[in-house]
């Protein structure tokens, strides 16, 4: 496996009409690694992958997949990659067995089909016609129809959207295999969790842009370090709490029973904070020190308002 | 699956698999759907025994299904390469069919390619199917093969010009709507059944310019007449392959 990034992007700009959908974004995608492209509805990511994919042609920038420029030469990078799109992209008449075998034979080095099937849970529904399929039966049958020619690279587009918690695990445990075999990953999702669990890197997507990129950890450790977090009942009161902390301490109810302490966080200051929560008959559920969720870093970076 | 299963050995099949694997599906989607196939074999069948045994139109002189036979061909060749390709490429276009297979090694062209043997397919075994009904009739066809294999090529690439042109720039449900519209309108108006000279004087002369009625009229010149190759007819359906396969090519969106 060469050290070459899979993807790289260089001010990559797409409008449509006097929407500017990507707005000078840069997005390095490492071989043999699992990237996740998070952001709000809208920020570009969907977009950004159809132009990795040689669906769009940017309005300005580079766009190189696996060192190859995806409008000029699809013809030798499409064999390289696979594509899940969001949504359809199969005959409706067509049985879902039949798809994928009919995928496999556009391959020239493809998987054997039938323990995919097994893999995927296709078996039972592999002689129904796609239009009957259940909503986590396409986006699975997506999936496979993405790897069965064996890529390089694959782009899944919100893969687990509307899968069901066994189908969402199946889903990761794939993606973590293709990774252990050197196959390159980007996903765009909506699921923090997802991200943390599968992702080397994240690159968090807004208005067109990537505003924050790195490792989850990385990504996460960003100035917590002085952060103390628990769970309790909603609405306490965090005026005696701070009476009893340093000065220069700071506390914040931040969802209703999530609870934020910011300051010089020291053993000490830990023992404090527990044994207020005793004096006060909480028990502080999932208490931790000195780190962000994920979901913390995407709502700081990209706002907590709904989006359109 | 083990350890390995996945690494990456990438390549495309040799484009002559992909195009017939791509014909052997598309072949298999147009004979499994129910509307296709009323369209392409139920109703050309049964206006052809019908109007054959029935005489509810004056097809001239000689038997009906000498005039009848020619003209059901025609339709059928419209109802597989306009009708039928124009709904379901419509559909491919609508549910992304068309998009996923553009990222995958199938080449643009080998798509097109691949559509074009499964109409083809499609179109023997509707005349071999017509041609015994026919011949069950009592049709006694004149010409040779050859004028009639140019007839049904150039008429399948006029009509497939003009359904790619219709599913690749209407909506779905239009195209659905629009093409079987047309559909019944040619069946009407196009020399299948009706002749042509039933038709207000001024009528039939813009009616002879339907790449149906230099079909079902060229293939009548040949069957029927036992002409040879009838070179208005080809001429007209060649113009029409021309303009409708070039506005395709220009005007087709694939998503």
């Amino acid at each position: 496996m060469s050290n070459d990034p899979a993807v790289e992007i260089r001010g990559l700009v797409k409008r449509y009409g006097t929407k500017t959908a990507v707005d000078g974004l840069d997005l390095t995608v490492p071989a043999a690694a699992v990237t996740a492209v998070l952001g709000p509805n809208g920020a570009g990511k969907t977009t950004t992958v159809e132009c990795a994919e040689g669906y769009r042609r940017p309005d300005a920038g580079t766009v190189r997949v696996l060192g190859l420029d995806p409008v000029a030469q699809a013809r030798a990078l499409r064999p390289r990659i696979g594509v899940m799109l969001q949504s359809g992209g199969v005959h409706s008449g067509a049985r879902a067995v039949e798809m994928l075998t009919h995928m496999a034979k556009l391959s020239a080095h493809p998987l054997p089909v039938a323990p995919l099937v097994e893999r995927l849970g296709l078996g039972s529904c592999g002689r129904t016609p796609y239009r009957r399929l259940s909503g986590g039966q396409q986006q699975r049958l997506a999936l496979a129809m993405a790897v069965v020619g064996r890529p390089e690279l694959v782009f899944l587009d919100e893969p687990t959207a509307g899968l069901d918690p066994q189908a969402r695990r199946a889903t990761w445990e794939l993606v973590r295999e293709l990774r252990a075999d050197g196959v390159a990953v980007v996903l765009t999702t909506h699921h923090m969790d997802e991200a943390e669990q599968l992702a080397d890197e994240v690159a968090i997507v807004d208005a067109g842009r990537v505003v924050a990129h790195g490792t989850p950890e990385a990504l996460c450790r960003g100035g917590a370090e002085n952060t103390l977090r628990f769970t309790g009942r909603p609405a306490l009161d965090l005026a005696s709490l701070l009476k009893a902390l340093p000065d220069g301490t700071e506390a914040a109810e931040t969802s209703p029973g999530s609870y934020r302490v910011t300051g010089g966080v020291d053993p000490q200051l830990l023992a404090t904070v527990t044994s207020w929560c005793a004096q006060n008959g909480v028990l502080p559920d999932g208490l931790s020190v000195g780190r962000h969720t994920l979901e913390d870093v995407f709502l700081e970076l990209t706002g907590k308002e709904l989006r359109g | 699956m083990t350890a390995g299963t996945f690494t990456p050995r990438p390549g495309a099949a040799p484009v002559s698999r992909m195009i017939a694997a791509q014909t052997a599906l598309e072949t298999r989607m147009l004979l499994r759907n129910g509307e296709q196939l009323l369209l392409t074999v139920v109703i050309p069948a049964l206006l052809l025994v019908l109007f054959s045994s029935v005489d509810v139109v004056d097809t001239g002189a000689g038997r009906p299904v000498d005039f009848l036979a020619p003209g059901v061909l025609a339709l059928a060749v419209m109802s597989t390469a306009f009708t039928g390709q124009a709904i379901a490429t419509g559909f491919d276009r609508r549910y992304g069919v068309l998009k996923r297979l553009g990222a995958s090694p199938l080449p643009r062209w080998a798509l097109m390619a691949a559509k074009t043997l499964s109409v083809l397919v499609t179109e023997v075994l509707q005349i071999a199917l017509l041609t015994a009904i026919a011949f069950g009739l009592g049709w006694s066809p004149q010409g040779g093969p050859l004028p009639v294999a140019a007839l049904v090529l150039l008429g399948t690439a006029a009509f497939s010009g003009l359904g790619l042109l219709m599913a690749g720039t209407l909506k779905a449900e239009v195209t659905l709507a629009a093409a079987n519209l047309v559909f019944l309108l040619l069946l009407v108006g196009g020399g299948v059944i009706v002749p042509l000279d039933k038709f207000p004087e001024g009528a039939q002369t813009v009616l002879g310019l339907l790449p149906i009625s230099a079909l079902s009229g060229g293939l009548r010149d040949v069957l029927q007449h036992g002409a040879g190759l009838p070179w208005g007819d080809l001429g007209v359906l060649a113009a029409w392959a021309v303009l409708g396969l070039g506005a395709a090519a220009r005007l087709f969106r694939w998503e």
